[in-house]
């Protein structure tokens, strides 16, 4: 099945709603589709005022990386579409980071093929989170939960 | 020619986003590489640090063994945190 695939690195916030109708539209005997939002969280021993999240990306390199995943899950399920956003630049809590969409036919696809991109997402697509608050500025580290979520849709033989 | 990227805390941490460095006869791979930049000394030895700094050459992620003819984009970042 030829899946629709379509990458997006931008500043700009999306809605939700006109992907979901445009998805509906253009996918072919859709049966399910499973939409992913990720969002900023606000740290509960800080302040809210303050806080944000700056996103730094590598351009160029990024667009594949998620172009890459997208195809990944294209070849592993019967996607008739595989949608990503991701934002950059500085964000503040409960904004919209990430979009992952979905379209199959039937919902274990649509469920697991965008499970799995945001799993892979998180540790191989070049994005770096800065955490600022009030008092201070730091890199978030890599959590090997994380890690251990992208290993987990790896079949035994390609290990 | 060599066009080299720092990103995130690597970039901080060198005080520096890129340079574009002259492909000598003894760089063969990202680890010949990585070992002539760390020779700077201080932050740069950071560099060598396989776990803290991930490498990509033209733009997909390299192990350290990976050749090099002179002519790549290699970056040099820490692990990821998207999403």
């Amino acid at each position: 099945m030829a899946t629709m695939i379509r990458v997006d690195v931008q500043q700009a916030d999306f809605d939700l709603s006109a992907e979901y109708a445009l998805i509906r539209d253009i996918a072919v005997n859709p049966g399910a589709i499973t939409l992913f939002s990720g969002l900023v969280r606000e740290l509960p021993d800080s302040p809210p005022t303050g806080q944000s999240l700056t996103l730094e990306h590598y351009p160029g390199m990024t667009e594949k990386a998620l172009q890459a995943i997208a195809e990944q899950a294209a070849d592993r399920w019967p996607l008739s579409v595989c949608r990503i956003i991701h934002r950059v630049g500085t964000l503040l809590p409960s904004e919209q980071i990430v979009l992952v969409a979905t379209a199959s036919q039937h919902r274990e696809a649509a469920f697991d093929a965008a499970h799995f991109i945001m799993d892979y997402l998180k540790t191989s697509a070049p994005f770096w989170k800065k955490q600022v608050t009030a008092d201070k500025d730091y890199w978030v580290e890599s959590r090997d939960a994380d890690h251990r979520a992208a290993a987990r849709w790896q079949s035994p033989s390609d290990s | 020619m060599f066009s080299i990227q720092y990103f995130a805390s690597v970039r901080e941490q060198l005080g520096s986003a890129g340079e574009t460095l002259e492909a000598s006869g003894q760089i063969h791979t990202v680890a010949d590489l990585t070992a002539m930049l760390a020779a700077r000394g201080g932050a740069w030895t950071v560099l060598e640090d396989r776990h803290a700094v991930l490498v990509a050459v033209d733009q997909t992620v390299a192990d350290r063994n990976r050749a090099l003819t002179g002519h790549e984009e290699v970056a040099f970042f820490p692990p990821m945190t998207g999403g």
